[in-house]
């Protein structure tokens, strides 16, 4: 029974978006397919969705994009994946198919981009996996030379967390034991992964290794099992909602590790505004910016004045900057010409607001992976050759009670 | 240690599941209203709770003040002008759980389109007593703990009306055999009316008690109506004693499987000791076969 009703659902729901499109001559069409509801929605919302609006509004002040002497309006066409991988592929058929569109944009979230990544090489579209960390990165864009992978692998990510304990470890901050927890999910399992041999490899010892499924809501067992392990640092391989939920949990049971480390979402302006107010300084997550570079000051201020919402301190700009790549490549071509476009972004430099991208292999290696709420704000800490690095600090302040 | 641990975690998620189901029992147990937007009812009790907290510094206890006669209110209207007609056309309960099926399914899209323009995808967390409490050596969440004994109180309150009170009785009559308590000069449809609305407040009360302790969002309802049917069905359709039951089973397995085993079986393990308890007793723990 509740396989008809998704059907009857997902069909109710495209066609409601379908209606919305409009056919029109002398403009670009850009198509989409994103979670707008389901476990990946929270995500695509605060990421990726407000880049887009943001993106298309710069395009379409400036007069459209510029193909040899002339500006081309750019419109749109949306559809909602439901945060399903078969929607997501059946809406990229019809975005190709049927609405015939000119550049494709990409969905958010690891899983989804790794899903999608055959559609988008089938038909020869730029690929820009701008929410995807995964260590198959080389071998995709190998395998798919359209694909454009921004935020590296996730043993750079691993790499640059043990970084940054193994600077505590030393400075004698912290044991040398570690609680992992991990979400059963393309991003969980990739991170822990990684992680496994690298803190091996910097002589640290994981007392506690678990996964939990995506669908988890209650955190207090994993929370009291960390609680119990002795281990300093807690790292969790999260996806928002349990970013979220671990820390309401671990605020709410005081349990407080010096180095407290979750993963997406943590780097999110709501992980600050909406969940954890004045505890959030000390805590450790995935991603960082610069916040002193000024191009990402005047990213932030336009995001704030075009979407109402602040970017996220991680995959925010560097999904704006795949869009910039895209629009300097097309416009270096000078038509919608998608195999020259493709060769362009794999050669060309770009000048973003997440720095100047050149890829190596189609891969983005300039990405920070590890970052504190220090002040307020959330830093990049590593790796460390990125400018603007801070230092961590530890132990995390304890939680302060909520009324 | 460990024992204390997993019976007081146990004990505070089976409450909460309690409190999640008991509403659905008198919506699908008396009122025979299989209703598939019961999640967004109590998504809806959530966000009405975050909002005057947020925006008014209203605390979510206080808040069920406000929303519980005003989720009552809603319900009702609900029931007698968008459910009557359906079960004025109804020839017997089976055509009844049908039809509220596919309204309720469309209702569904409309509260959480609503949810969406008004709210976004985005998570919401109210962090009320976001503080530990020490229960028997154990750190509890106190915002748990508060909304477990809430629960427990308003179960209590419900469980003494319906097996204490005429009118109670009733409701339990039209539960049995809505045929046979006509025939006693019970109001069927009026007290119909009255459960689905009593159970349209309990689950928005569950909603508030929810948004204390727990991140959530606007698509979110439908793991709620699926947890609430579980239990439901696995107490015995209409049986609160048997959702009590059932609900703190659910509590108990979950926490021992998370804690001892493995957390990525609590969903599997729930399945089995449901479908365990279906194949031993097909109407539920406490239910009466047709």
């Amino acid at each position: 029974m509740l396989k008809t009703i998704t059907t009857i659902a997902a069909g109710a729901v495209a066609a409601m978006l379908i209606s919305g499109a409009a056919f029109a001559q002398d403009t670009i069409k850009i198509g989409y397919a994103i979670s707008k509801s389901g476990p990946n929605a929270a995500g695509a919302a605060i990421t990726t969705l407000p880049n887009y609006k943001l993106w298309i509004h710069d395009i379409n002040a400036a007069g459209g994009l510029k193909l040899g002497d002339k500006r081309v309006p750019v419109e749109v066409v949306e559809y909602d994946d439901q945060s399903s991988n078969e929607e997501l592929i059946k809406d990229v058929e019809r975005l190709v198919n049927v609405d015939k569109v000119d550049i494709l944009l990409s969905p958010w979230g690891t899983g989804m981009n790794l899903a999608v990544g055959p559609t988008f090489a089938k038909y020869g579209y730029p690929h820009m996996a701008a929410t995807a960390a995964t260590d198959h990165a080389y071998e995709m864009a190998q395998r798919w030379p359209n694909s454009f992978w921004m935020l590296g692998t996730s043993t750079m990510g691993a790499n640059a967390l043990v970084e940054v304990l193994t600077k505590l470890q030393k400075a004698g901050k912290i044991n040398n034991k570690i609680a992992m927890v991990s979400v059963a999910d393309a991003f969980g399992i990739e991170l822990s992964t990684a992680s496994r041999p690298a803190f091996k490899k910097a002589g640290f010892d994981l007392v506690m290794d678990q996964s939990y499924p995506i669908t988890t809501e209650d955190f207090g067992q994993l929370i009291n099992q960390a609680k119990s392990s002795g281990a300093d640092s807690f790292v969790a391989f999260s996806y928002p909602p349990d970013t979220f939920g671990l820390s309401g949990t671990a605020v709410a049971t005081g349990y407080n590790p010096p180095v407290f480390y979750t993963a997406v979402g943590t780097a999110f302006s709501i992980y600050r505004d909406a969940i954890l107010h004045d505890n959030v300084d000390g805590v450790l997550g995935i991603g960082g910016v610069n916040t002193d570079d000024p191009k990402y000051k005047d990213y932030a201020k336009r995001h704030m004045d075009v979407t109402g919402q602040a970017p996220d301190y991680w995959a925010s700009p560097i999904t704006y900057a795949s869009l910039e790549i895209l629009q300097q490549a097309i416009e270096r071509v000078g038509k919608i010409d998608r195999p020259a476009i493709i060769k362009e972004i794999q050669t060309g430099s770009f000048d973003t607001v997440a720095g100047t991208i050149k890829f190596d292999k189609n891969v983005n290696t300039h990405v920070w992976w590890a970052g504190q709420w220090q002040n307020g704000e959330f830093h990049g800490l590593a790796p460390s050759t990125m400018e603007g690095a801070v230092e961590p600090v530890a132990p995390k302040p304890a939680w302060k009670a909520a009324k | 240690m460990i024992v204390i641990d997993i019976i007081i975690s146990g004990l505070i998620l089976g409450g909460m599941y309690a409190m999640v189901a008991m509403g659905l029992t008198l919506q699908y147990g008396v009122s025979r209203i299989m209703n598939l937007a019961y999640g967004e009812i109590l998504v809806a009790g959530a966000f009405a709770a975050y909002w005057l907290y947020a925006a008014h510094a209203i605390s979510p206890l206080i808040g069920l003040i406000i929303i519980v006669p005003l989720a009552f209110a809603v319900n009702w209207l609900i029931y007698t002008v968008l459910l009557t007609p359906l079960v004025r056309r109804a020839k017997n309960r089976e055509v009844l759980e049908g039809d509220s099926i596919l309204f309720t399914f469309g209702l569904l899209f409309v509260l959480q389109g609503i949810g969406l323009a008004v709210f976004g995808s985005q998570y919401y967390s109210a962090g009320y007593l976001r503080f530990p409490v020490d229960v028997l050596g154990l750190a509890v969440p106190a915002n748990r703990l508060v909304a477990a004994i809430v629960a427990v109180i308003i179960g209590g309150a419900l469980y003494f009306s319906l097996t204490r009170t005429r009118m109670g009785m009733a409701v339990r009559a039209v539960a049995v055999d809505p045929r046979a308590a006509r025939l006693v000069a019970i109001d069927v449809n009026r007290l119909s009316a009255l459960a689905f609305a009593a159970g349209g407040a309990l689950c928005a009360a569950a909603g508030a008690l929810v948004a204390m302790f727990q991140t959530f969002s606007v698509s979110g309802g439908v793991v709620f109506t699926m947890k609430a049917l579980v239990i439901v069905i696995m107490g015995g359709v209409g049986n609160l004693g048997g959702t009590l039951v059932a609900a703190l089973i659910l509590g108990m397995t979950e926490v021992i499987v998370g804690r001892l085993i493995d957390p990525g079986l609590t969903l599997a393990a729930n399945f089995v000791i449901f479908l365990a308890i279906l194949l031993v007793r097909p109407a539920g723990i406490f239910g009466r076969a047709a």
